[in-house]
């Protein structure tokens, strides 16, 4: 085997992991936001047919789709461009960001919802009985018992937009599967270099499974055989 | 824009019967696809639920390899790999270059491939959720283990399966526009053709998310049906 030719392919490859990280984490952190605002909507009448309507249209469409509609779509408009917003919408990176936000706010919203749904009614009452505001409720009772009951699915959504960064390699952004698609133009060795980039967003996925396990253990003990 | 909207029309200059083909095309290569998923996945559960421990270690690293990698590599490999092994035996066999292999076949492998991958989560779900006294009684009457499968576990498991292996199938449809990297034409590689011709990218992706949102919505209400009629047998269940 060509050991030097590996460890320079792994040294490129890993060049690209800040920025597949970087997308991944503002992706989901953005899409956490969006997907609670949702959710708050989803209280009013209007809310929620805006709030389905968003998760309709990003659920059912490709997140390639999507990301060409922003990166080539968008730019098209006039008022796009001669708006503040062109500065970003310009660059591939702002795109790739907003897209994979966008999309992950739809699938997040309906785990947090699922969650929501799971809240049982009694603990928003007792909490109201004794005097908290309706934000106080959201922070202290509703939600951790809502997140909790939402990390499973939402290990998996974390895990998929992880891959999904990948898909910025389309509008030229240089992530990890970016890199490995210069590589491969350069040198033709396809199965090698893809397979390596492969495994290195393996070892991420094994690393984010590991941790939610473990995050899921920490918050719901009873339910691993552990005394209270 | 509007006055653009002729482009997607079934007139002279209109795109709408190419963009038609495109979206048949895409679903002949989703459905491939999941059909090849299901017949992994079927194997898959069969190896991590068989007594056999090196069957089920297969199983289970085909699983967390293929729901761990992203879908748009896995294409590339079995596109752009596909051709260099195809040019390895090839140049080594002694014909003559260039080589290159379909995008169809490399779509439909790798994505089939990734949805076996979730498809066996959910058949997993669904074998386990089959009452084990009816295992039993197909034993003791004596069926053999394909008849154990065909009459006793498939039916019973199918009805549990049919909403997971609804979200699957909704996944295979949003995979296959990934296909488009092969150059295979379907509808997300003759949207992005027809956009680069006629500069009105905003329409025809579009276009496109409408093609897709079609399609998504039509097997929703497909596989509703299908859990409806499944449930028929069902005490109770059957409105």
């Amino acid at each position: 085997m060509d050991v030097p030719y590996f460890a320079s392919l792994f040294r490129d490859l890993l060049s690209g992991l800040p920025l597949t990280l970087n997308l991944a984490f503002l992706a989901l952190l953005g899409g956490f936001v969006l997907a609670l605002l949702l959710n708050l909507a989803r209280t009013t009448r209007t809310g929620t047919a805006i709030a389905g309507t968003y998760v309709f249209f990003f659920r059912g469409t490709p997140l390639l789709v999507q990301l060409f509609m922003i990166y080539f779509g968008i730019a098209q408009f006039e008022f796009i461009r001669s708006s503040f917003l062109w500065p970003l919408l310009r660059e591939p990176y702002w795109c790739g960001l907003i897209a994979l936000m966008l999309n992950d706010a739809a699938y997040t919203s309906e785990i947090l919802r699922g969650g929501l749904r799971a809240v049982p009614r009694g603990t928003q009452e007792a909490a109201r009985v004794s005097g908290m505001s309706s934000l106080q409720i959201l922070r202290r009772v509703t939600l951790p018992i809502a997140v909790r009951q939402a990390l499973p699915a939402y290990s998996n959504e974390i895990i998929s937009m992880l891959k999904s960064t990948a898909l910025v390699s389309m509008i030229s952004l240089m992530d990890v599967t970016g890199i490995a698609r210069e590589a491969v133009a350069e040198t033709w060795r396809a199965v090698e270099i893809f397979l390596c980039a492969g495994l290195i967003y393996l070892v991420l996925s094994l690393i984010v499974t590991r941790a939610t396990s473990r995050a899921e253990r920490a918050l719901s003990p009873w339910q691993f055989g552990a005394r209270q | 824009m509007t006055s653009e909207l002729y482009l997607l029309g079934f007139g002279p200059e209109g795109w709408g019967p190419v963009l038609a083909r495109a979206g048949l095309m895409t679903l002949a290569v989703s459905l491939s696809a999941f059909l090849l998923g299901t017949m992994l996945g079927t194997l898959a559960v069969c190896g991590r639920v068989s007594g056999n421990a090196l069957a089920r270690r297969i199983a289970e690293i085909y699983v967390v390899v293929l729901r761990g990698v992203p879908d748009l590599l896995v294409i590339f490999l079995f596109y752009f790999g596909g051709r260099q092994v195809v040019a390895f035996f090839g140049t080594a066999l002694g014909f003559e270059g260039p080589f290159d292999i379909s995008g169809f076949a490399a779509g439909m492998l790798a994505i089939g491939l990734i949805s076996g991958a979730g498809q066996s989560e959910v058949l997993r779900g669904a074998y386990q959720a089959v009452p084990k006294g009816t295992l039993e009684a197909g034993r003791v009457v004596g069926m053999t283990r394909w008849q154990l499968f065909r009459r006793v576990i498939a039916p019973q498991a199918m009805v549990t399966a049919i909403p997971g292996m609804g979200n699957q199938w909704q996944s295979v449809i949003k995979e296959s526009a990934l296909v488009s990297v092969t150059g295979l034409v379907e509808t997300m590689r003759q949207v992005s053709i027809a956009a680069g011709t006629t500069q009105e990218h905003f329409l025809f992706y579009t276009a496109a998310a409408i093609i897709y949102l079609i399609i998504t919505t039509l097997s929703d209400q497909v596989f509703r049906l299908l859990e409806r009629r499944s449930m028929a047998g069902y005490a109770g269940a059957s409105r």
